[in-house]
């Protein structure tokens, strides 16, 4: 194996974790709406992952830094070319972030009521641009012999990706809801759970929808036909084991098939891509692959040196974390937020 | 405006703006760090009450450096795309590094301090704070190995049309780095003292909880001095440095159009004619040489004038123009040099203050002063910073790279433009509300006596109360 497809996988999980661990508090967020009953139960769910947020979105930051650091075509291509949606996107990011700090801070309802629209919209938008850019870099854009991508309104939004942007949001939301079930207590967990099974069935719709479509408009199954099929079904199972211990209230064990579900999803796409990184539909020649549009080996060697050394702490301190709050959050509990 | 004109207008703006939050939570953290170190070791509730107070002034000012700093990461592929590809293999890394080693660091830790009050054991709890501090100063370590290659390349060479690494120590020990990095952090540190100091004397002015907050000033002042005359050292020794590796800028900075004899004089302020080239007056410093020292450490030495200079770049790098807009760089060095000088000036006196132990007797229009002063680091800051970026035009990486060639072929004006409206209403937006709570926290002032808000809910306080 080469430095670069290297990179490439680990580019791959650093967006797998991402969407594994910011996925669920995007959905907490979007529960904050979906869910919660009155201010109370809100500030519940927002402080059921206080601590965590940020550190979750420092993975896409690092995704994107390992991306510029290990692939800079790929960098630069794909943000100068999705130029508006990622406007849009660190708008999302940006008003969700300061409401999280703000909202608690005035006594006021119309304050609160505008920190939560921001929290609720910052964490749609996100999942569901993500969603969008991914779905068509598989598709193919119009990537130009120099690797400039010219993309037009349609080649963004359509169809596929609409949908695409969708299961992702759907896929956070019931994440989401199974954290909150995870770490909150009496009325908010079970309704959490409850809610968390009613929305399986639209899930269930949209990713077979989804999956119909990726065969239609893309080359994935063509080229990594066996490879994705076998986790399809292995993430089928997940979703039905998802469902299974729900029903029995065994939420640990739900949410990590929840979060099975996201990361081989997450998966299959980078699976799908490789060698290429993004698709080009002027031609294949055009496609950015993990070879021209990787940094060079001096680069890629420092970084693999660095990034190996510092995993494991990162990793250790961030596990740790999760074990200082594990305790579940009820209506007595003092509230940061 | 071109695209080229508005990616810089953004880029400004966006930058611009980071860096008014980046160096008050260095600042403050440190701090708070200090405020919580003493509380663990004197056990004093006072401590920890300061250190509760300015970490909420902290964590909102936080909460915006974080987001806008998200930004960051993102503008260069978008705005800046030809940039990234052609440096990527270089300038990528320290940013990668950054994000893995300072960003997860910060964000952890912080989630840890903020929430683990009453799950944590004390010396842990500290701990926490402590490595916020470090991870804050890493990510200014690694955002500067960043911007010091683009001040000055190493490590690298040109192969496949694009520059690559070849010497990652180069990089991490490059000249400019080792005068940019403490200079900036210097003034971080400076920057939060004086905000301290600053918030100190709206409380003495109005006579509120006085014995808390001479303690936090008398703290605050001697960081201040100690960073004020770290900022005046490191600057001196960046100047010097900047005198040869980017002799264009320091002559922009000077004002000096034509080298200057062997004794060069120092110019306070000068009427700069960019479009004849001259100044049309120079008010000199009556010591002699001084421009001389101030370069090279010795009252002799002529300093290289722009126009020899742009002879000497047009026949190195081709037709071109070489020199800087002269009057933004001649003045934002001296907004900077002059804002430190005040700076040392009331960092001094209210050093004095503190010795003497006459910090509650100080004259009024002292503590008027140092309200106002809260805002002269910030000046100095966005300054300092103009003068490096903008006296490095046209170039983006000096000598390899200009300006107009980095930015995005593929994205339109348009494009630039609406990311521009949008991000400037957002980002007035959250000035404001920011503003609006550092105000209401200021008067709610600690512990929260005056509306008792909050009841007392963590178990060092019950711990405390026990004892005593
Ligand atoms: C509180 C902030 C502050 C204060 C009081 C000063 N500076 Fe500064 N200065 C900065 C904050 C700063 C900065 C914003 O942090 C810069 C921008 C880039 C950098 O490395 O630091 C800077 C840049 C900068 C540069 C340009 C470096 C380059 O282009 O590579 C020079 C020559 C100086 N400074 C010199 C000084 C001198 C002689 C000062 C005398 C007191 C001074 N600075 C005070
Ligand atoms: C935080 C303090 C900083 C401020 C206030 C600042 C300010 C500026 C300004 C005003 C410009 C535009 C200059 C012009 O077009 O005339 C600029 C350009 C630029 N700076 Fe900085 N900068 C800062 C730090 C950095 C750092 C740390 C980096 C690198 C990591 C960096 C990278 C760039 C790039 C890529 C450009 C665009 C190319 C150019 O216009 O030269 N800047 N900056
Ligand atoms: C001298 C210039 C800069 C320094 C010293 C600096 C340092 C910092 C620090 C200390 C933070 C933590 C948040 C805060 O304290 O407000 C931060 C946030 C951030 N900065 Fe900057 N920064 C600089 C400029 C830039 C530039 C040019 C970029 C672009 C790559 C950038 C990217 C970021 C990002 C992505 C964050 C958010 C990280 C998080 O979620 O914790 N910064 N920066």
């Amino acid at each position: 194996m080469s430095l670069s497809e290297l990179w490439f996988i680990l580019v791959a999980v650093l967006f797998i974790g991402f969407f594994f661990l910011e996925g669920f508090d995007f959905g907490v967020g979007m529960a904050t709406r979906l869910l919660a009953k009155n201010d109370s139960e809100k500030r519940m769910l927002i402080n059921s992952i206080g601590p965590f947020w940020d550190g979750n979105e420092v993975w896409l930051l690092t995704a994107g830094g390992a991306m510029f650091a290990a692939f800079p075509n790929w960098y630069a291509t794909l943000f100068s070319g999705f130029y508006i949606p990622l406007v849009v996107l660190l708008l999302a990011l940006i008003a969700r972030g300061v409401a999280f700090e703000f909202r608690g801070k005035v006594g006021s309802d119309g304050w609160r009521k505008a920190w939560d629209i921001s929290i609720f919209l910052g964490s749609f938008l996100p999942p569901f641009l993500l969603g969008v850019v991914f779905a068509t870099l598989m598709k193919g854009m119009p990537i130009d012999a120099d690797m400039q991508m010219h993309a037009g309104f349609f080649d963004v939004v359509n169809v596929y990706s609409v949908v695409a942007g969708l299961t992702v949001v759907c896929l956070c939301v019931v994440h989401g809801l199974m954290f909150a079930a995870l770490r909150t207590e009496g009325s908010l967990r079970l309704r959490a759970r409850e809610m968390a099974r009613k929305w399986l069935i639209p899930l269930a719709a949209l990713l077979v929808i989804l999956a119909g479509l990726t065969f239609v408009s893309t080359d994935a199954f063509q080229s990594r036909g066996v490879i994705l099929a076998i986790m399809a079904v292995v993430g089928a199972a997940a979703f039905v084991l998802a469902g299974y211990f729900m029903k029995r209230g065994r939420e640990g064990w739900a949410f990590g098939m929840t979060g099975s579900v996201i990361v081989l999803a997450v998966a299959a796409v980078f699976v799908a891509l490789f060698p290429r990184v993004m698709v080009s539909s002027l031609g294949s020649a055009f496609d950015l692959t993990v070879y021209n549009s990787a940094s060079g080996n001096y680069s890629l060697k420092v970084m693999t040196i660095v990034s190996l050394a510092l995993l494991p702490f990162v990793l250790a301190y961030q596990i740790w974390s999760y074990f200082v709050f594990h305790k579940r959050i009820h209506e007595k509990t003092h509230l940061e937020y | 405006m071109d695209v080229v004109e508005l990616a810089r207008l953004q880029y400004a703006l966006t930058t611009i703006y980071h860096f008014f939050f980046v160096p008050v939570s260095i600042g403050l953290v440190l701090f708070v760090a200090l405020m919580e170190t003493m509380y663990v070791v004197k056990k004093d509730e006072k401590y920890k009450k300061m250190a509760k107070f300015w970490g909420k002034l902290f964590l909102i000012n936080f909460a915006v450096g974080v987001v806008t700093g998200i930004l960051q990461e993102f503008q260069f592929g978008m705005n800046w795309s030809d940039y990234s590809r052609f440096v990527g293999d270089v300038f990528g890394a320290p940013l990668a590094i950054e994000a893995l080693f300072a960003f997860f660091l910060e964000s952890t830790f912080i989630g840890l301090w903020i929430f683990g009050w009453d799950r944590l054991s004390k010396k842990l709890h500290l701990a926490c704070i402590w490595l916020v501090v470090v991870g804050t100063t890493l990510s200014a370590f690694w955002i500067l190995t960043a911007n010091s290659f683009m001040q000055e390349p190493v490590g690298f060479s040109v192969q496949n049309g694009r520059a690559e690494m070849n010497d990652f120590f180069a990089l991490i020990s490059n000249p400019q780095l080792m005068s940019e990095f403490p200079h900036t952090v210097f003034g971080a540190y400076l920057t939060g003292a004086f905000l301290v100091a600053g918030i100190c004397a709206v409380k003495m002015l109005g006579k509120k909880d006085v014995h808390l907050f001479k303690v936090s000033f008398n703290i605050a002042i001697v960081i201040g001095l100690i960073s004020s005359l770290g900022v005046a050292f490191s600057g001196h020794s960046q100047a010097k440095h900047l005198v040869q590796s980017q002799p264009m800028k320091m002559a922009a900075a000077e004002g000096i159009w034509e080298t200057t004899p062997e004794k060069a004089p120092w110019a306070i302020i000068s009427g700069i004619d960019t479009n004849g080239q001259s100044n049309s007056f120079e008010i000199n410093m009556p010591i002699p040489g001084l421009l001389s020292y101030l370069s090279y450490g010795q009252f002799t030495g002529s300093v290289t004038g722009m126009k020899e200079l742009q002879a000497q770049y047009e026949q190195q790098y081709g037709e071109g123009d070489y020199i800087p807009p002269v009057k933004t760089t001649f003045w934002s060095f001296r907004i900077m040099v002059a804002s430190g000088g005040l700076l040392i000036l009331l960092s001094l006196y209210g050093t004095y203050l503190a010795l003497r132990r006459k910090v509650e007797q100080a004259p009024k229009w002292y503590w008027h002063a140092m309200k106002w002063a809260i805002a002269l680091p910030f000046i100095a800051n966005t300054s300092g910073w103009i003068m490096t970026e903008v006296g490095r035009q046209p170039w983006t990486v000096f000598g390899l790279m200009t300006t107009a060639d980095s930015v995005s072929p593929n994205v339109s004006a348009g494009s630039v433009l609406f990311s521009i409206i949008t991000f400037t209403a957002v980002y007035t937006l959250l000035g404001g509300v920011m503003a609006y709570l550092f105000v209401k926290e200021i008067k709610h002032g600690p512990g929260g006596e005056q509306e008792g808000l909050e009841q007392p809910h963590d178990p060092f306080e019950k711990e405390v109360a026990h004892v005593s």
